[in-house]
């Protein structure tokens, strides 16, 4: 069967995914622990306990402020230390929970036996009020509350639910030891929000590359046959949300638009496994899976981390900084943010510690664009790259704004193929903001 | 510790650099450079050293002297304008028209608008439509040179087309009101000839087959889109086909038309450059159908028997225009007042 | 031949004509009333449409001073009182004064007096940077560096200082429009009173970090120590977020606060050089 793909753009960087049979660990357990407020996009939890607090694994440590928002749950059993502010990678400061574990004390109810639970009780509505109180979000990157995505607005119809496991950034392999270790729990999640959305069908994308998952999954199609697993063509930005409705379905999600306008929801491989937990175990989101590689690391990783164990002590655990790494990489390499803090926590969004050197991550010198038109054929909106940077760099909103600055989905492409070695994406993200601010303060008609 | 390198994303680069893809056309260009050479011996050589040194003589001190600014030579593209403005001389041209054509095309195509990336107008072109209309006569001296290996050619009517294209002949021979099977006739332009080697010409237009390996190691590589090539070899054939079966003794057949003149050379190498070419694949095909129509304009009811150099040049200057009314298909619906 | 030449002449006559009662009509349609008032005020204004009087440009604003019922609410920055004073004769009404004010970098933290932590790698803009991280050295409230402000100038008044890495203000050329204010992302420029003499007290400075923090970071930081605070005769001077601030309306350019601070983050600007000393040496 032929692979399915998005049809314009996109580039093919090396997969580079040398952590594949790195098997999941359990990491060790920290003496102290960071967890921080504000893991998730919207309005950051507001915490429930005091220092000198004794807390359990599970517990519940802060809870939801506003509509868009997700409660934290304690990864730890041991004694609130205090609530500080904690730096996050970027150096931004945010309310957090300094926990000095001890042992490993779980709150009641919590499931922790591991065997595979394939009835489904919850109703639709539990699930989703399940899915809310356990803190799921969005494993992806975006860090957006599954249960919001879950619960369709008045006048929308969801009719696909595919669940991403495309996982087209290189070096990332967290989505893919996943599917391998529990491709069980993936599809019995998957089945769970499909009976929250009330659908009969799902569909998980998968890349070429990764033909050991896509054989695994298509194991279990006679007791899960309602779940397709699509081969996707492997290029850069398959897993982004709208190329993979497109690929998928065939639909375009609108300008300015959300999947569900084309009846759409997407949810990542690692989200599946954490609402299979949450809603059969009762576990909240307080581990995640974590690749630590790097061509220049001695060993590949793929870690279980608590949430909230310092960057700098898995940074350690993997031997060190190596003595030519020069960028560390929360992230993959084509939209991951560079660590300026390496000392803070990990969060429900970390999905990988990239470590690369200065041959590989060096920007090329700018020169003249030869006007060879590679980032238009690069980019996967249909957008002018080279168009828009120099109107960026020009300061010219309304003709920025003409061009659809706003469809630019930051993926990259346009900077990683230039051969000029214009920092395209730089310059268009910058104007991306200004005009998205433009347009959101002008009245709505 | 020392310290990290913090930047935006992404973090990695991909292998394209500017002096790679220039490379490429180079590496493109060998085809029809050894056939050049092998077939016109020494005048090819000197043509092509003379070319790629001038060419990257004067851009770097332009660059130097006058811009004052770190010279881009490392870039590659003034090699490649060297061997285009080479390639399109007739083989007997001298040397120091070649020099002449160089400064015109860097010095005033390339450099007075600001360098690579900003000229408007193929700088090889400009230098050799300059040449042509400075010095005719030199341009179309189409005079036998000796071959480097004198004897692989002559079983071939090297006497009966000495001194000019198979265009100009036929251009004549119209003039002189003779109908096109008389000239055919007396002329033997076989189209199997025309494809592998033939005598008159510049020096890159000889031989069709080392073009199309070039343009095929263009594709493969992803070094241009075949958009453009295409949709001139289409609109080439289409229009001097309906022109042709209006009146087959007045309009030379398509075949005919596809396989002379600069077409192969123009379409590949000089209509593909990146800078002076419109940048949405929508906006290349109807660059492309321009410089057909143009060209067989020219060819059948312009004075020049050759018509690809203007028809690029006019092209080029539209190519703003099409920049700013092609886009690229969008993804997505625009929705308005989002 | 006569008969072509009077046809000739005849239809254009007659079509210029017509055109012309059309283009009559149409003009008299499409007339827009505008208030020509409006063409008077622009006259009087600079031109540069900067937007520093916070309109669009200075059509716009000559619009909005000729619909205003008074000119408390509108100024323009660049043309400064004399302007203002054409445009209120223009249009009958009262002008108050205004002082002149300055753009004002508050940061110090040149080369050296901070500590860089990572290395930036990206285009050369506070934006990006700012949006990536807070700052590449150990003080997160320190200026960038990348020159936001200096592009944002209209009139050429800010440069980038190579040596100190940081924005420097021409005061002769500054017109106080405030376009840098709004290009830094660090909010480190502010507007001032220019001063007598261009004479003006105020600290440069924005670190909110604890003392200790404040100065691990950078050895000319506002520690937040409130010396000035106390020093000052006339209650000018607020600490809040660990940061001084002088409100120079209240600033009488007595300097006490100057010679009080520790790391030397008040700056007294254009006061001759043997006043300087003599507070030093009255302590």
């Amino acid at each position: 069967m032929m692979s399915k793909t998005f049809p314009m753009g996109g580039v093919h960087p090396d997969d580079s995914k040398i952590s594949a049979n790195a098997a999941i660990e359990d990491f060790p357990l920290p003496a102290v622990a960071y967890v921080s407020m504000s893991q998730h996009l919207g309005a950051p939890a507001e915490p429930v306990v005091e220092a000198g607090q004794e807390v359990k694994a599970g517990q519940l440590i802060g809870k939801p402020s506003g509509f868009i928002s997700a409660p934290v749950h304690s990864p730890y059993s041991g004694v609130v230390k205090n609530v500080d502010y904690v730096a996050d990678l970027s150096g931004n400061k945010a309310k957090t929970v300094v926990i000095e574990v001890s042992g490993d004390q779980w709150d009641d109810g919590i499931d922790r036996s591991g065997e595979i639970k394939r009835d489904i009780v919850l109703s639709g509505p539990e699930i989703i009020a399940k899915i809310a109180e356990k803190g799921i979000v969005g494993l992806g990157g975006a860090t957006f509350p599954t249960s919001v995505k879950l619960s369709v607005p008045k006048g929308k119809k969801a009719e696909y639910l595919i669940v991403n496991g495309a996982e087209c950034e290189p070096f990332i392999t967290s989505d893919y030891r996943q599917m391998i270790e529990q491709p069980e729990q993936l599809l019995i999640g998957t089945r769970i929000m499909m009976k929250a959305l009330s659908l009969d069908r799902a569909y998980i994308g998968i890349e070429e590359n990764k033909p050991e998952a896509i054989e695994k999954l298509r194991g279990y199609s006679k007791e899960y046959g309602d779940i397709e697993i699509v081969k996707l063509r492997k290029k850069y930005p398959q897993g982004g949300e709208k190329q993979l409705i497109k690929a998928v379905t065939g639909r375009n999600v609108p300008s300015m638009g959300l999947p569900i306008d084309v009846g759409a929801v997407v949810q990542n491989v690692s989200t599946a496994i954490a609402v299979y937990n949450a809603v059969q175990h009762n576990m909240p989101l307080v581990e995640k899976v974590v690749t630590v590689t790097g061509n220049c690391l001695p060993v590949q990783k793929n870690f279980r981390v608590r949430l909230g164990v310092k960057l700098s002590e898995l940074i350690g655990h993997a031997g060190g900084v190596p003595e030519d790494c020069v960028k560390i990489i929360s992230g993959g390499p084509m939209m991951g943010k560079a660590v300026y803090n390496i000392d803070a926590p990990v969060v429900k969004g970390t999905s990988s510690l990239l470590f690369l050197t200065r041959k590989e991550t060096a920007r090329r010198p700018e020169s003249n664009c030869i006007r060879c038109a590679s980032c238009v054929s690069a980019c996967p909106m249909g957008l002018e790259p080279y168009l828009l940077g120099k109107l960026a760099r020009l300061s010219k909103m309304e003709e920025l704004e003409k061009n659809r600055v706003y469809d630019c989905i930051e993926c990259g492409c346009c900077s990683y193929t230039c051969p000029a070695g214009i920092p395209l994406l730089d310059n268009i993200r910058l104007a991306k903001a200004s005009v998205l601010k433009i347009m959101r303060s002008r009245p709505k008609k | 510790m020392k310290n990290l390198i913090v930047s935006p994303s992404p973090h990695i680069h991909g292998p394209k650099s500017t002096r790679s893809l220039m490379t490429d056309v180079i590496i493109a260009l060998a085809p029809a450079m050894l056939v050049s050479v092998w077939y016109f011996g020494v005048s090819a050589i000197t043509l092509l050293v003379t070319g790629v040194v001038s060419c990257v003589a004067v851009e770097y001190l332009i660059q130097r002297f006058l811009m004052k600014k770190e010279p881009s030579v490392k870039d590659c593209s003034a090699i490649v304008t060297g061997i285009l403005l080479a390639l399109n001389m007739p083989p007997a041209a001298p040397w120091w028209l070649v020099v002449i054509g160089s400064v015109v095309a860097i010095g005033i195509a390339k450099m007075t608008f600001g360098g690579i990336g900003q000229n408007l107008f193929n700088p090889a072109l400009v230098g050799r439509v300059f040449l042509l209309v400075s010095f005719p006569v030199l341009m179309t001296n189409y005079a036998q040179v000796d071959p480097l290996f004198p004897g692989a050619f002559s079983g071939h009517a090297v006497d009966a087309v000495s001194g000019a294209t198979p265009l100009a002949i036929v251009k004549e021979g119209l003039g002189k009101g003779m109908t096109l099977s008389q000239i055919f006739a007396e002329n033997d332009f076989s189209s199997a000839q025309m494809f592998f080697v033939r005598i008159g010409g510049s020096a890159g237009e000889v031989s069709a087959i080392a073009l199309l390996i070039g343009f095929a190691y263009l594709l493969v590589r992803k070094v241009i889109k075949p958009h453009i090539p295409l949709a001139i070899f289409a609109t080439v054939f289409v229009f001097s086909g309906i022109l042709w079966l209006a009146d087959p003794e007045r309009y030379a057949d398509p075949l005919f038309n596809l396989l002379t003149g600069g077409i192969l050379l123009g379409a590949i190498f000089m209509a593909t450059d990146y800078v002076t070419s419109p940048m949405s694949t929508k906006g290349m095909v109807i660059y492309g159908i321009g410089i057909g129509m143009l060209t067989i304009l020219i060819r059948d009811f312009g004075s020049y028997p050759e018509g690809v150099s203007f028809a690029i040049l006019i092209m080029n200057a539209v190519v703003p225009l099409l920049n700013m009314y092609c886009k690229p298909k969008r993804f997505g619906k625009e929705v308005k007042n989002g | 031949m006569s008969t072509i030449i009077i046809l000739t002449v005849v239809s254009l006559s007659v079509l210029g004509v017509i055109l012309a009662v059309i283009l009559y009509f149409v003009a008299q349609k499409f007339k827009v009333v505008e208030d020509p008032r409006i063409d008077q005020v622009e006259a009087c204004l600079p031109g540069a449409n900067c937007g520093g009087c916070g309109y669009a440009g200075c059509r716009a604003f000559a619009e909005s001073c000729v619909k205003a019922s008074n000119l408390d609410n509108n100024y323009c920055p660049v043309g400064g009182n004399a302007v203002m004073k054409n445009i209120a004769a223009k249009l009958g009404m009262e002008v108050s004064e205004k002082l002149p004010m300055t753009a004002v970098v508050r940061c110090s933290g040149a080369c050296g007096k901070r500590t860089a932590v990572v290395e930036y790698d990206g285009t050369a803009s506070c934006m990006a940077k700012s949006a990536l991280y807070t700052d590449s050295s150990s003080c997160q409230y320190g200026c960038l560096g990348e020159g936001d402000c200096a592009r944002a100038c209209k009139f050429g008044a800010i440069r980038m200082n190579a040596e100190t890495g940081l924005p420097e203000v021409d005061e002769d050329k500054c017109t106080a429009c405030g376009a840098c204010v709004k290009a830094c992302p660090q909010n480190i420029i502010e507007l001032r009173n220019k001063g007598p003499k261009s004479r003006r007290v105020f600290v440069s400075c924005v670190n909110k970090d604890k003392g200790a923090v404040a100065r691990k970071a950078c050895s000319v930081a506002c520690i937040g120590c409130r010396k000035c605070e106390k020093a000052c005769p006339f209650g000018a001077i607020t600490v809040e977020d660990n940061v001084a601030y002088i409100d120079f309306n209240k600033c009488r350019l007595c300097r006490k606060c100057v010679a009080e601070c520790p790391t030397g983050a008040i700056h007294a600007v254009n006061f001759p050089q043997e006043t300087n000393k003599q507070i030093k040496n009255d302590e």
